[in-house]
């Protein structure tokens, strides 16, 4: 489209403006971790890596992350089994439903967490009568996860031609010989974009977290917890951006995996899988 | 024993679809639908109002609490409002970079915009809640910002709910709309030029009807996330919205069943949006 030079700079203004809108927040946590002293004041007075120290040896944030990745590890692992063969069954297969599967598989990310949470917390707490903890966490992380390992390998496995599958059978190779010499070789980038993905899904949640977790604390709660204690918060502003950090490095490398930004995280169904939330 | 395995479902296609769909569909219908249906249920139980326990026979109860309290009404139309608020600024922020990311930039900066506006939205949500908090305290950022203009950041409140879930959700509208524009093909818009329409009639008479069905599909992301969240409305302000009421229900009051029933509102809401965003082609637009 033919612009004048006036409407181009116009937009790249907008574009400047609207990425330092999205930026900004991040960096100004950032900047308060290196803040030298309790107090959040701005503009910071002096730097120091103290806090840096003093989070990596808190009893409470040590506890807290390992919960998380166990809990990101429990939940992926799940996630990738299951969300795996769903997308096999839908891309591979014809059968009554078929389309209800990606919709079924979308859905509790869809709906709010909030409305996630109860359910579950209702189920494990009045109806089967499980105490909350570390398993209930992962089985509602898992829920949500399914689906961007599911959006990841579909779209895979419908760029992916059948005929190296035929042949292998041709050549003799029986049904699991051919998925785990041909298949799974094609759609292995496509899972590990997919897992790392459903970690950092996993790794962000709160709300889901908050009806499932019990006494358990994960990351995401730990700081919620000590956000209304002054005395800790310069203890959370470090481990607000090791959260960040943790949960941008795994998307920067599915991306980089997949190398096609667009299916990869931001697939259809897959953006709304994008929030950390709700 | 793989190899007899295989044989025996060879040429079983049915048996080979059940068998690969019995694990995720077992977990997301027992697990996840069944969940849904017990706290549908749920919310036709009633707590005994001597001794706090609930009691699971059925009842429209809490229903009638919620539709009979003015608190509740004025409380589930705050929520609407402001999520209904959160997807206009949204598409608005959104348009000019999804424009210039779409129809302007070459395809390598293309691929960096859409990479620069992913991260952010994978960013932790909570964070980028508490980063806001942050900045809009007494001592915070904004208030430094705008004190040489005399002028005050809106602090916590209503004002600050909205700001933060704009910036919360923007993303997922960016995204969309990014797409639904590189779709359109630039000859439309170069013949819209050549019959004469300047830019901005092209804008309006070509470019906005043809990606309003990838706004629709933004907003469901920017409506149904503000729908459900409680945490950022009780970071950033104390004004009470739907999550809030439910939260402070299952946890505090100890009401789960009017818990249950307050939450049906988003979840009737979303639905009657999802099926006016089909109507409008928002879901080809996906």
């Amino acid at each position: 489209m033919h612009l004048s030079s006036r409407s181009r700079w116009l937009l790249r203004i907008g574009t400047g403006l609207t990425l330092a809108f999205l930026y900004l927040p991040l960096a100004v946590i950032a900047l308060y971790a290196f803040n030298g002293q309790r107090v959040q004041r701005w503009p910071i007075q002096e730097l120091s890596l103290k806090w840096f120290d003093k989070a990596f040896h808190n009893p409470g944030v040590r506890d807290a992350l390992l919960t998380s990745v166990k809990a990101g590890l429990g939940a992926t692992a799940v996630a990738l089994v299951l969300g795996t063969l769903a997308s096999y069954a839908v891309a591979r297969y014809r059968f009554f439903g078929r389309d209800t599967i990606s919709f079924l598989v979308v859905l509790p990310l869809a709906l709010p967490g909030i409305v996630t949470g109860m359910a579950l917390n209702t189920t494990f707490t009045q109806v089967l009568g499980i105490n909350l903890g570390l398993l209930t966490v992962i089985v509602g992380h898992a829920t949500f996860c399914i689906v961007v390992v599911f959006n990841n390998v579909v779209a895979r496995l419908r760029r992916t031609s059948t005929s190296f599958e035929e042949a292998s059978q041709d050549l003799g190779a029986d049904a699991f010989q051919t998925f785990r010499r041909v298949t799974l070789p094609q759609v292995r980038s496509a899972l590990v974009a997919g897992a790392l993905l459903a970690f950092a899904l996993s790794f962000d949640e709160v709300i889901v977290t908050t009806f499932t977790a019990g006494q358990q604390q994960t990351l995401p709660i730990w700081i919620l917890t000590n956000l209304s204690r002054p005395n800790q918060l310069p203890i959370v502003n470090v481990v607000a951006v090791l959260a960040i950090l943790l949960s941008l490095i795994p998307v920067y490398v599915a991306q980089r995996i997949t190398a096609d930004p667009v299916t990869s995280a931001a697939a259809p169904g897959a953006d709304i899988a994008a929030e950390p939330v709700p | 024993m793989g190899r007899r395995l295989s044989d025996l479902l060879y040429g079983h296609r049915r048996t080979q679809v059940g068998l690969l769909l019995s694990g995720p569909l077992g977990w997301l219908v027992v697990a996840y639908l069944g969940s849904l249906l017990v706290l549908f249920v749920a919310a036709f139980w009633q707590l005994d109002t001597f001794s706090g326990a609930i009691v699971k026979q059925p009842t429209i109860h809490n229903f009638e609490t919620l539709l009979n309290s003015d608190v509740y009404r004025r409380i589930a139309f705050r929520t609407i409002g402001i999520a209904a608020a959160v997807t206009v600024t949204d598409a608005l922020l959104a348009f000019p970079i999804a424009f210039f990311m779409a129809k302007v930039v070459t395809p390598r900066m293309r691929g960096l915009l859409v990479v620069a506006v992913l991260m952010p939205l994978w960013a932790s949500y909570l964070v980028k809640v508490y980063a806001w908090r942050v900045i809009l305290s007494q001592d915070g950022i904004l208030n430094w910002a705008l004190s040489p203009l005399g002028v005050k950041g809106p602090g916590y409140g209503v004002v600050a709910t909205w700001l933060v879930f704009s910036y919360l959700w923007l993303p997922y509208m960016i995204l969309p709309v990014y797409a639904g524009l590189e779709r359109i093909p630039d000859s439309m818009l170069d013949a819209s030029g050549d019959l004469g329409g300047r830019p901005w009639l092209t804008f309006r008479r070509v470019v906005l009807p043809l990606a309003f069905p990838a706004v629709v599909a933004g907003s469901i992301f920017t409506f149904a996330l503000t729908l459900g969240d409680y945490i950022t409305p009780s970071l950033v302000s104390s004004t009470q919205f739907i999550g809030n009421v439910v939260f402070a229900n299952v946890g505090v009051a100890n009401n789960l069943p009017l818990a249950a029933a307050f939450a049906t509102v988003p979840v009737v809401v979303m639905i009657v949006y999802l099926l006016i965003a089909r109507r409008l082609g928002a879901f080809e637009a996906l």
